[in-house]
Formats: C-alpha cells, structure tokens, sequence
C-alpha cells in the first residue's frame, strides 16, 4: 500500500466507480462523479486512473458499451439499446461500439439473436455431452 | 484483425493468435473451436485448456444475482432445459472461454435425495473452496464488493505469494480473491 492510494481514497474512488455503475444511463459529467468521490477534478482522475486503469469518462464509455453488449446479447434492437445506456446519438454510439468490440452493433446484435435461437432450439449444442447425460436431459 | 468481440481483453485468445490460418471466420464460437485446435495441434497437447468448472449452489437464481450483479460476471448461457430445469454458466470479463457452471444441487440423476441433502448442508457450511480469481487491484475490489454485500473471511492482506482476501458466495462456498504484486 505504501506506493499506493490511501484505503480512504480507495473508498472514496469505489464509491464514484458504483456511481457511474448505477448512473449510466443519465447525463453525467466528470464534475458530478467528481463531486460524488469529494475531490478536486484532477486529483480524482488520476487517483481514478491509477486504480481502474481508464479516465472516469473511458470507464463510463466501457460501462455504457457493456451494457449495451448485455442488451443486444438479450435481442433488443441496436437503437433501442443504444438510447437505453444513455448515448445521445446512434452515429457515435455505433462508432464507439465497433472501435471497441471491432465489431458493429447491428452485426452483434445479429450474431446474438442466431446464438439465442439456436440456444432455444438446440440447447444440448451449448452442454457438455457428460452434463446432458448425467441430468438425462436428450 | 479478428471480429472478436472480446478484442479490447489483454487475455483474448482470438487477439493472441492473429497468424491464425482461420483468421477469415467472423463466427465468435467458431473461431474460439478452430482456435482451439490450432493450439493443440501447435502444442501436441493432449489436454490443452479448461472449457467448463462447476460451483454447486443452493439456488440458481439467487446464484446468478450474486455471480452477475455482484462479481460483475458474464452471463455465457442461460438456456432453459425443461419444468425447473436451467443450464446456467458464467464467465469472469477477462476470461470469456472458460465457463463456470453454477450447478444446482437437486434430486435428479446427479445427487440421490440423501447425497442432495448432504452436499447441501455441506455447501452451506462452507466446506468447498472452488478457487482463486484475481483482479487488478485488491483493494479497490474487496471495497466495492463488501460495499455490495460481499461477505469477506479475509479481509486483502500480504502473503508470500501476493495479497490475498477470502470470500464466500451466496450458497457457501469460499474462494481466494488474489493480486499478483
């Protein structure tokens, strides 16, 4: 610990990282996350950084681009989806998404719905052959 | 590069094989199996890798609240198999191939209604420990998770092997929460 963050940083930092966890979806700006974790912009960033290793504002882009991947993984459509984890624009919200998961949303979102169908049609395909066997599941 | 929708992962195996001769293929599962056996036929391995672990919990459901909400896992396949019936695994982030199966412990084919009982009361008095999973940062993690709920038997402290904190799941069983220093 002693190159590191004091434990009252750290809680202070866990408590903005829950924050953005359960605010996605709203407006928020680096100056609310900052007032929430009671620190000064700057040294909150790096205090941020050192520990979740992003920028408040990346991990708030991987929050919202994880989540969207929850949705489109569930079959929900790429706007909707998109709107749900509080992107204003679907122009960036797609941009974003492929530069993360070098993929597009609609061409995940339609890899998804083929796994889901085939889950539901064929679920043994996604079992261990001993598991089915020993829950005699055919 | 790969359509891997893991990419950004420093652990991805799609992303550590670009010389794949399949590096064509956009299906995720199908390239994860090609890369598999890429890998075997590279190594000569007769076993190369883990693909399934399972954790034996109470309830799947109260199992997947706490894997998913709370550890912050990955939902790999959810596919229901029949009345009260659900095959259910989950991924850590970083590790989207390896599955681990949160197995109910019900009368069946598996468990006899006496071993079922048995092991039940075992789980629930926290005879199993299933493993070791590591994070980045110990500390942070160990606050968010007993922000979260998480009960904790070790709180983080420094060993030989590195720092470690001791954890129980919704059902019992404990695991090892390490960082690497």
């Amino acid at each position: 610990m002693s190159n590191q963050p004091h434990i009252y940083h750290y809680r202070r930092v866990v408590r903005a990282k829950m924050f953005i966890d359960s605010n996605f979806p709203e407006k928020i700006n680096l100056d609310n996350i900052a007032d929430e974790a009671s620190f000064s912009k700057f040294h909150f960033i790096r205090l941020f950084r050192s520990i979740y290793g992003k920028t408040p504002h990346q991990y708030l882009i991987f929050v919202r681009i994880e989540k969207a991947k929850e949705l489109l993984h569930r079959g929900e459509p790429v706007a909707d989806s998109c709107f749900a984890v509080g992107f204003e624009s679907l122009t960036s919200f797609s941009a974003l998404f492929r530069k993360v998961t070098g993929i597009s949303p609609s061409a995940y979102l339609k890899e998804q719905i083929k796994r889901n169908i085939a889950i539901a049609k064929v679920p043994l395909r996604f079992i261990p052959g001993c598991f089915a066997e020993a829950k005699s599941w055919k | 590069m790969l359509h891997c929708p893991n990419a950004p992962l420093p652990h991805c195996p799609i992303t550590l094989m670009p010389q794949c001769p399949n590096a064509q293929l956009r299906n995720f599962e199908e390239v994860q199996r090609l890369h598999s056996i890429f890998l075997c036929k590279k190594t000569e391995a007769m076993i190369s890798r883990l693909s399934h672990i399972s954790v034996y919990v109470l309830d799947q459901e109260s199992a997947y609240n706490f894997y998913v909400n709370k550890l912050g896992f990955k939902v790999h396949t959810d596919a229901a198999m029949g009345p009260g019936m659900r095959w259910l695994t989950v991924t850590t982030p970083e590790q989207p191939d390896l599955e681990i199966t949160l197995m109910p412990i019900t009368e069946g084919m598996m468990f006899t209604k006496e071993s079922a009982a048995a092991m039940r009361d075992l789980v629930k008095k926290g005879t199993f420990g299933f493993g070791v999973f590591e994070c980045k940062d110990i500390h942070a993690t160990y606050e968010e998770l007993k922000a979260k709920g998480v009960e904790f038997s070790k709180e983080p402290k420094k060993e030989f092997y590195g720092i470690e904190a001791l954890f129980k799941d919704d059902s019992g069983n404990w695991f090892s929460l390490g960082q690497k220093e």
